[in-house]
This record gives structure tokens, sequence and C-alpha cells, in this order.
């Protein structure tokens, strides 16, 4: 840390105020003052991002599907998002008779959290970001784990089946994701030869999403299983379970639920800006600029995938994780690690050999796995997560 | 640490009571869910603790390990037992369970403060600071050189668990 934070102007400035206004040997409230700053502004300036990414949903799902989408409050409806905060934040605060009252208030402030949480390790353009931890690529994995248990806790605490139902799909999935996810990341770091995110940044020369196609498409498809977005959302799935683990939230409660989904989506793009896409690296514009326009179009490609693909069903989706997505990541995790043996030193030309050789193997693998691996109910578990006959 | 004394102390009190008030939180409550939170919220605790003496990669796998993969184990186990609201009647085991307990605790204890601990200085020489620098690093190369013999057994232990629980599962849908 230390270094870069300390030459930011709001960091500086909070740090002088307070050790001038209390002296030399409080200087640990200052460092914390300033701290406090720099965390109150980088969260609120993500929570503002993922309100106006609600918006920016909407309003392209409208697109997609042929109708105009939120379009009232403001021009072109960019206030909708706070009409919709402000419609959230009056209503009525319920809490259904029979929840366990503690852990039901709990759980949307456990899902938020690791959301913020995942910020501390991001670089957001050349030269800022809050921590360059040396193991930030395990770090994230870990802290978005807890996200399982805020599910687990909202589908218990409702005394509602369809909530139950919801937080057991979610958890089946979520664990099950979890595995191509890391072995992805895996791949990643054997490439950038680190887990420290800036570190990895400066190791793509080239972006790693054409050198390595494979792994980017399985973080692709399991980030969005981790965010239960669309083709994936069976925890929510309207049509069958009402809002799955949701159902019994409303007002802020359920605003706070949503609030981590969307600004989970555009971290997800962040995480995938830094992996795939040379972070903030590019030419001409600044950096922070370049940053922001990448995660924008992790976002574009994640609503469009939404309004296109419809919905599998749950036995299908962990059919997907186990018998499609995990073999490949290990193909990937293994194809990497000889690469790297044989090209210890990566500039542009050796990840373009590299790229190569990838994408010859990437398009085949892919295309024939999808042969071999059939998506066949295998009966007891979809016996185990139907809703009929319950 | 750039830390002052004070706020170190501060940070590593709280610390030490949320993990010790969880952990006695899991034994009082009635609620066998509720219990496995705080158990979770002490795993979270004891990774602070882990992140306080720079030991992050610990604290990291700690959240990952723990956190996230035993918590939910304990939590799905949890769900699937019978009257989770009201927790298990005390049975005539009891007493033996208390000594047993205090008899551990006392162990423990005295292990803990009899132990001489060994002190790194403040300037750490050469190797041991690379250690702290890239810790990953380090325990890889150590993992696949020196100790690649207990890494593998780990991992043939792990896929026999797996295999395991898969015949478990198959025995009772053949039945």
């Amino acid at each position: 840390m230390g270094e870069t934070l300390a030459g930011n102007v709001i960091y500086r400035n909070v740090y002088q105020f307070v050790q001038d206004l209390l002296g030399e040997e409080w200087s640990w409230v200052a460092y914390a003052a300033a701290g406090m700053a720099i965390i109150l502004l980088v969260t609120n300036a993500v929570m503002a991002i993922g309100a106006m990414y609600t918006w920016f949903e909407r309003r392209l799902l409208g697109r997609f599907q042929g109708r105009l989408g939120p379009n009232r409050a403001g021009p072109f409806g960019v206030l909708q998002p706070i009409a919709d905060a402000i419609k959230l934040i009056t209503k009525e605060d319920i809490i259904a008779v029979g929840a366990d009252r503690i852990v039901f208030t709990l759980a949307p402030v456990v899902m938020l959290a690791p959301t913020l949480l995942v910020l501390g390790v991001i670089p957001f353009g050349a030269g800022s970001w809050l921590a360059d931890l040396n193991i930030a690529v395990l770090y994230i994995a870990a802290v978005s784990g807890i996200s399982t248990i805020a599910v687990m806790m909202a589908g218990y605490a409702s005394p509602n089946s369809f909530s139950l139902f919801g937080s057991m799909r979610a958890v089946a999935m979520l664990v099950s994701y979890e595995v191509p996810l890391v072995m992805a990341l895996l791949g990643v770091t054997v490439l950038a030869q680190s887990m420290s995110l800036v570190s990895i940044v400066e190791a793509q020369a080239l972006p790693f999403l054409l050198v390595t196609p494979l792994g980017a498409l399985i973080f692709l498809a399991a980030i969005s299983a981790e965010l239960n977005r669309a083709p994936f959302d069976v925890t929510e799935a309207e049509s069958e379970l009402v809002a799955g683990y949701m159902t019994e939230y409303g007002g802020m409660k359920y605003g706070v639920f949503m609030l981590a989904e969307f600004t989970n989506t555009v971290v997800a793009g962040a995480i995938f800006a830094v992996l795939f896409l040379q972070g903030w690296k590019w030419a001409i514009l600044p950096s922070h600029i370049w940053f922001l326009l990448k995660v924008g179009g992790f976002v574009f490609i994640a609503v469009w995938v939404r309004a296109t693909l419809p919905r599998y069903r749950l036995d299908q989706i962990l059919a997907v994780a186990w018998k499609y997505l995990f073999p490949l990541s290990l193909v990937n995790v293994l194809l990497l690690a000889a690469e790297v043996i044989v090209w210890p030193e990566r500039g542009a030309a050796e990840l373009g050999i590299m790229a190569a050789i990838n994408w010859a193997v990437t398009i085949p693998a892919a295309l024939l796995w999808s042969k071999v691996v059939s998506l066949r109910t295998s009966p007891p578990i979809a016996a185990m997560f139907s809703t009929e006959g319950r | 640490m750039a830390f002052d004394n004070l706020f170190s102390e501060i940070v590593f009190w709280a610390l030490a009571v949320v993990t010790i008030g969880s952990a006695a939180l899991v034994v009082h409550l009635r609620s066998i869910f509720r219990a496995a939170l705080m158990l979770v919220v002490s795993f979270l605790g004891i990774a602070g603790i882990f992140a306080m003496v720079n030991a992050e990669f610990l604290a990291v796998v700690q959240v990952l390990v723990y956190g996230g993969g035993i918590a939910v184990l304990v939590i799905f186990a949890v769900m699937m037992t019978r009257d989770v609201d009201t927790g298990n009647r005390s049975t005539a085991v009891q007493p033996v369970a208390l000594m047993m307990g205090i008899a551990l605790l006392g162990a423990l204890a005295y292990s803990i403060v009899q132990a001489e601990w060994a002190v790194l200085p403040d300037s750490l020489p050469g190797p041991i600071a690379t250690v702290f620098v890239e810790t990953p690093t380090q325990l890889g190369r150590l993992l696949l050189s020196d100790y690649v013999l207990a890494f593998e057994v780990a991992g043939v232990l792990l896929l026999a668990a797996v295999i395991g629980a898969l015949s478990l599962v198959r025995e009772r849908n053949d039945a």
C-alpha cells in the first residue's frame, strides 16, 4: 500500500489536517481518518456507478426486446435509479412473521460486504489502487465466497419455501462454479507469474483475452454463474421461484440486495478488465477512461447475453460446470504451464506465439468437448432440485 | 507495520473479543443455524488476527477455506438437521464432555504459556524478509519440492473422500 496512497491528494490533505489538529502522537488517528475518507469516496463512487448501471441495463434490455425501457424520469430516464432509491427507502420495512429477524436483517449487509471488499485490490488506473496485495487473486476468490453465506442466511431466515429453494439452488451453483472460476484465475496467475493484479496488468504486453481465450471464456461463464446472471439465474428465476431467496424482502433491504447484485456485475467487469483486457493500459486516452470503457464493454456483453440466452435448468447448469468447464479449465492450465516453461521471458512476440497456439487448441477443444458432453438430465439430481410435487 | 502501538492494540483486542465472543455464542445459542453463523464470524476473526501478524496468505486462505468452504458445508449439514431452532437436549454425556473440554483447554493454555516463542528481530535477515514479501511463491516451491510427498498424499486423500461420497450417494439410489 503506502506509496500510491500517500501520493493521493485527498489522502494527504485529510492526513495533514487531522495531524495538525491532534498533534504528532495521534498520527494513527490521522492515518485512519485519511483511509476512511478514501474508503468513503471509492465505495460511494462504485455504488453510484452500480446504481447508474441498473438504468443502463434496463434501457439496453429494452432496446434488445424492442421496447423503450425506463424513460420518464429525467432525460432518457437517467434519473430512474434515484426515483427507485427514493421509492425503496420510503417503503414500509416488512419482516415476515416467523422470520429469524436478526439473520433476516443481516443477510443484505453480508451480501454487500464482499462486493465492497473486493474493490480494495482493483487497480482503477495507472498508479491508482488502494492496495497492491501480492495475493490479490486469491483474496478476490476468498472474499467473494462469503456471499454464498449471505444467500444461505436470506434463504434460511425467510419463512418461505421459495426462499429456501432459491438459496439451496444458489449454493449448489456457487460452489460448483467456484471450481472453474478459480482454475481460470490460476491460468492467468501462471501466465503473469504473480497474483498481484498490478503485476498481472503489467505482464500483459498483449491482452490475455487474446493469449488465453479458453481461460477468458471459462472465466466469463463462471463469473456469470457467480453473479446469478442469465443464463444461470435459476436462483431467482421469476417464472418459477417468485424471486428466489429474495422473495420475502421488501423496501431498502431488497434494495441492498439488488444494489449488491448490480454493483457485483460492475466489479466483475473491473476484474475481467484487469485480468484479460490489459486493465488500464492502451494508447492516447487517460488510463482511468480506458479502464471505465473496458468495464463498460464487459457490462454491455453481460446485458447482451442476458437478453439473448434462455435460462438453463439447474441440473444442466451443474452439468456444464463439472462436465464441460472443469475439464477445459484443466486443459487450459496445463497448456499455459507448458508454454510458460518453454518461454520464460514473455514479451509481445512470445505472447503472440502463445496466442496462436492457444487459439489453435481452444476452438477444436471447445467444439469437440461440447460434442462429447451431454446435458442429459441425470434423474437423481433432477429430482433433488425439481420444484414439482413439493 | 507503520501502525502505532495503540492502534494495533485496539485492533487486536477488537478482533480477540469478536473471535472469542462469537466462539462462546456458538456454544450458547439455541438455534443451531445461528450458532453456525457465529462459527463463521469466529473464523473471520481468526483471519483478521492472521492478517495483523503479517501472515496475509494464511489470512486469505483462512477466509477461503473456513469462511467459504467449511462454513457452507456446516450450514448445509445444519439445514438437514432436525430441531434446528431448539437445539439438542442435554444428555448424560455432558459432565464427561465438560471435563474433557476443561482438560483440553488446560493443556492448550499450559503449552501456550510454557512455549518459548521465537520473536523475530525488527530488521529481518535476507531470506526471511523475502518469505514475508512473497509467501505464495515460497510456499509453492516448498510444497512441490521438499514436501511433495505430503502434498500428493493430501491430494489422494481428497480424491478418496470424493469417491467415498459418490459411492455413498450411489448406494442410496440403487436401493
